[in-house]
């Protein structure tokens, strides 16, 4: 690392260089520290019986996943462009979340160049970041926040290098403003496209910057529409299945009718083959692919195809029976000692499957020739993906080139290179480009699912204490495999839980009991039974959160307290305390309401931030019995007032975005959505079968307040509100109907649709669609 | 293979299809207009929603021997020309309220928020909550909300 002499500090720092490296010490400080100085912190709980400190508390997964990408996060360059713009390669995915649009205002910011000038691309596969492309467990902000700022700092000054060459004039009487260096003496300005051969094509490493500081931010932290606005309301936002590769014609997989069933035989390839439009006809290990000339032609022949299934290795499975194999599997309670008179409290919760597919299906372009492939596909780890595609062709890592595309929603889905992997094989095996999309039902049915589990919870009371909080959460394997857990793993020893699994490590990184309820212990079992599962939104935390706060309620009426009052008592520190009050406060906590409507309460703590939300619900017969065709209506969340406090909001428009869609992820999740499986596979096969949230379940009323900047840095923000928003309306519920809800969604004993056949995989479309033009 | 003709987008095109395949693909697959999005395939999601002849109809359930020549097809790509305009004032309130997340679903959100408002208007009224709630286009994002604003202010200038 060298020193950049040249370069001038800003004029408000005053030439102090060393904020720069204050701040750096902070990325380089042992993250126990810091954290540990919170939890030593006064709170004003005096009363409560303090917990100890939890790991999530200590060392969280931020922290994590911002010291993996030490090594190499600061590999990336920032060109200046002739017409005076500047691009950027994000090696992140956008999925909808909005990094592109941060991103450009990070630079922005350091640049002084208006965010419209910044152009965000998302990066190749790049195998030299390891770890540091992954766009998952809510942290790209955290991680890029800094290096980003970095790099267009040190892009900052070597224009003003350049531009002091240019005009004969002392760097330290330049500045820079609105895309040009400026001469505080002259006046003479040259813009950054003038400059742009003189300073471009430079790597930028990490050399001392001074980087803005907060206080004369104009950029970060003031609302900004997305950079792809525009693309996406006319319709030139173009995704993996928008992209015109020569030759590369639609391509589609008739699916086993069981889970990870097998391909015996087809009995009538040929015949498939001869069908209008098809050209190919190819047994991979998921399936059957055929490609032609449209996809509807293509799904037309996978219907056609009579093909010898096998079986897979969970026919027969259900819910009941995976349900019994987590009661099996449960972890004991084992209350510690506590005084004989101590009242105990238990709960027992269950979470049924859930789907984290997005509206965009899988799809992959794959152009495999015999030296080299190359792909075009959304992917949240694009390195495994590359990785897994050479071991699928036998070719090395190196002639496969992976494009990642803009992805239409992820959450979670998307860090499987699931498509992008047999889209390679089906290119290689017929020496042609492909396109390869999934249908819906192949995401319902083949897809990989949010596992299912229960969450069993232990308390122990005492005159106004909470003296133990035990909670114990037994789930199907969430498979780690696509990244995430390749971080965990390499970071293993480096952890505070080391001597745990790394999904142990991953559930104790994130959850934590925010409250000072005494002797607290959180553990995770899980069980593999050969599912295809992923992390969903938010992983552990939608039915944890929900679990935990639906425990707190229980505690605060044994108690005789108010929801509200009792976890304000028992929280631990100001910032969460702040988020409650405020939607308390905002939301009228404790205003009448009338018979059958209730109002609920939640808080919730993750990714270096707080959270708390106030739903309103109406469980009234006029209401449950709405009646909409082929949907599932049922209580209707009237309102919900959701607060954040994220420590420094980049964009707080994009930060509400997430949020909102984060409350409609923990409605559906609460009352709605679910995956019913049996007989080895799941029922749902459309978003008329899979009951996420729809406009006839959208809360009329809906306030987002993001929290004024309570840090330096900002922390993460994807996935937060999912867990608050489920627990909340959850505890509304439960006060609404006067009985605790302990099994979601509260709908899933009732199948709400007629399941669609198994075989053929995928039903045909319908031709009466102009009988419902409106 | 036959040829099929129909107005998109305000020009005459002219195709060759076999009868049965949906619209949705001949629009996608072979003339090359993405702007309507496969989610289903069965006319449940909505996200290929598209104008015929000024109404709201889903392209991925329409086979193309159904269209008859006179036929005026818009898409979210011909959605402003069709007013005369380089925005439609929904996309300009869709923009005005940052309404999109990953924007897959936002080109059959638009197409059908217009057909809505069309549709009260000609039943002699604004468009009201109880419209909104029987919208079906899914969003994924879960970006009902500020979907529902852009609805209201678009229709204000529309």
């Amino acid at each position: 690392m060298k020193s950049d002499d040249s370069a001038p500090p800003r004029p408000e720092d005053g030439g102090d260089l060393s904020s720069r490296r204050r701040f750096l010490g902070y990325l380089l400080a042992a993250p126990t520290l810091v954290v540990a100085a919170e939890i030593g912190a006064p709170g004003r709980a005096e009363a409560a019986i303090p917990s100890l400190p939890q790991p999530a508390e200590l060392y969280d997964s931020m922290d994590l996943f911002r010291d993996a990408a030490l090594p190499t996060a600061n590999l990336i360059t920032i060109q200046i462009n002739r017409d005076g713009t500047a691009s950027f390669a994000l090696p992140r995915a956008e999925v909808g979340q909005g990094i592109t649009t941060s991103t450009a205002m990070l630079i922005a910011e350091e640049l002084d160049l208006p965010v419209d000038r910044v152009h965000v691309g998302l990066a190749d596969a790049r195998p030299e970041l390891l770890f540091n492309q992954l766009t998952g467990g809510s942290v790209s902000t955290v991680t890029t926040y800094t290096p980003i700022r970095v790099a267009a700092a040190i892009a900052r000054q070597r224009l003003l290098r350049a531009a002091a060459i240019e005009l004969g004039d002392g760097v330290s009487n330049l500045v820079t403003k609105g895309g040009e260096v400026v001469s505080t003496v002259t006046g003479r300005a040259l813009s950054y496209g003038e400059l742009a051969t003189k300073a471009a094509g430079v790597v930028l490493e990490q050399v001392s910057v001074t980087l803005k500081p907060r206080s004369q931010f104009t950029v970060i932290g003031t609302p900004q529409s997305r950079v792809d606005a525009l693309d996406a309301v006319t319709g030139r936002k173009a995704f993996a299945m928008d992209l015109q590769v020569p030759g590369a014609k639609p391509t589609m997989v008739c699916r086993p009718p069981t889970i990870n069933g097998t391909v015996r035989g087809v009995r009538n390839t040929a015949e498939v083959r001869a069908m209008p439009g098809i050209t190919d006809v190819v047994v991979i290990p998921t399936g059957v692919a055929v490609r032609g000339q449209t996809f509807g032609q293509c799904i037309d022949a996978v219907r056609a195809l009579k093909v010898d299934w096998g079986p897979g290795p969970v026919d027969g499975a259900s819910d009941e029976t995976v349900l019994r194999e987590l009661r099996r599997a449960e972890l004991p309670l084992a209350v510690p000692a506590v005084p004989l008179l101590a009242q105990t409290v238990d709960g027992d919760f269950t979470s049924h499957f859930a789907s984290p597919a997005a509206l965009e299906p899988l799809c992959a372009v794959a152009d495999v020739r015999s030296d080299r492939a190359e792909i075009w596909a959304p992917l949240k780890v694009p390195i495994v993906a590359q990785k897994a595609i050479a071991e699928a062709l036998g070719v090395p890592q190196s002639a496969v080139t992976v494009h990642v595309t803009q992805a239409g929603g992820s959450f979670g889905r998307k860090l499987f290179p699931d498509a992008a992997v047999e889209a390679a094989l089906v290119s290689k095996a017929v020496g042609k480009p492909v396109k390869l999309m999934w249908h819906r039902v192949d995401e319902c049915r083949a897809g990989r699912a949010h596992p299912m589990s229960t969450t069993r919870v232990r308390a122990t009371v005492l005159a106004g204490q909470v003296l133990t909080f035990e909670l114990r959460h037994t789930s199907v394997t969430t498979d780690f495999g696509q990244g995430l857990g390749e971080v965990l793993t390499a970071m293993a020893m480096k952890l505070p839980v080391g001597n745990y699994g790394f999904a142990q490590g991953a559930f104790l990184l994130t959850q934590k009991v925010p409250y000072h309820f005494g002797v607290v212990t959180q553990l995770l079992n899980e069980v593999e039974i050969g599912f295809n599962t992923g992390s969903m939104r938010q992983v552990y935390s939608p039915d944890v959160c929900c679990a935990r706060e639906l425990m707190v309620d229980e505690l605060a009426a044994r108690m005789g307290k108010d929801a509200y009052r009792f976890r304000r008592e028992f929280l631990k520190d100001d910032r969460s305390r702040a988020v409650l009050d405020k939607v308390a406060r905002a939301g009228n906590w404790g205003r009448t309401m009338a018979p059958g409507t209730a109002q609920g309460i939640a808080f919730h703590a993750e990714f270096k931030g707080y959270s708390a939300a106030l739903v309103e619900i109406d469980c009234r017969p006029r209401t449950t019995g709405r009646k909409v065709p082929d949907a599932v209506t049922g209580p209707r969340v009237t309102k919900v007032v959701f607060a954040v406090d994220v420590g420094l909001p980049v964009n707080p428009r994009g930060l509400e975005a997430q949020m909102m869609g984060g409350i409609m992820d923990g409605i559906a999740l609460a009352l709605t959505s679910s995956l019913h499986l049996k007989d080895g596979h799941f029922l749902e096969g459309s978003w008329d079968n899979y009951f996420y949230t729809r406009q006839w379940n959208v809360p009329p009323e809906l306030e987002i307040h993001i929290m004024p900047a309570t840090t330096d840095q900002p922390g993460g923000a994807g996935e937060f509100a999912v867990g608050p928003a489920k627990a909340a309306v959850a505890c509304a519920y439960g006060r609404a109907t006067g009985t605790m809800p302990t099994s979601f969604p509260i709908n899933h004993g009732t199948l709400s649709f007629e399941p669609k056949p198994t075989v053929p995989p995928i039903p045909q479309s319908p031709i009466d669609g102009l009988d419902h033009a409106l | 293979m036959p040829r099929h003709t129909f107005i998109l987008n305000g020009t005459r095109m002219s195709v060759e299809a076999e009868d049965d395949v949906r619209l949705l693909w001949v629009l996608r697959d072979l003339l090359g207009f993405t702007g309507p999005k496969y989610g289903c395939g069965i006319n449940v999601c909505k996200a290929c929603t598209c104008h015929i002849n000024g109404k709201a109809f889903n392209p991925c359930s329409v086979p193309i021997s159904a269209i008859r020549p006179d036929d005026e097809i818009t898409t979210i790509e011909g959605l402003a020309a069709s007013v005369g305009r380089d925005l439609h004032p929904m996309q300009e309130a869709w923009l005005d309220n940052d309404v999109a997340q990953c924007g897959y679903c936002q080109p059959g959100q638009i197409m059908a928020a217009v057909a809505k408002v069309r549709q009260a208007r000609a039943e002699g009224r604004e468009i009201r909550d109880a419209d909104l709630d029987e919208i079906r286009n899914i969003c994924r994002c879960g970006t009902y909300n500020r979907i529902r604003q852009a609805i209201k202010a678009g229709a204000a200038r529309m």
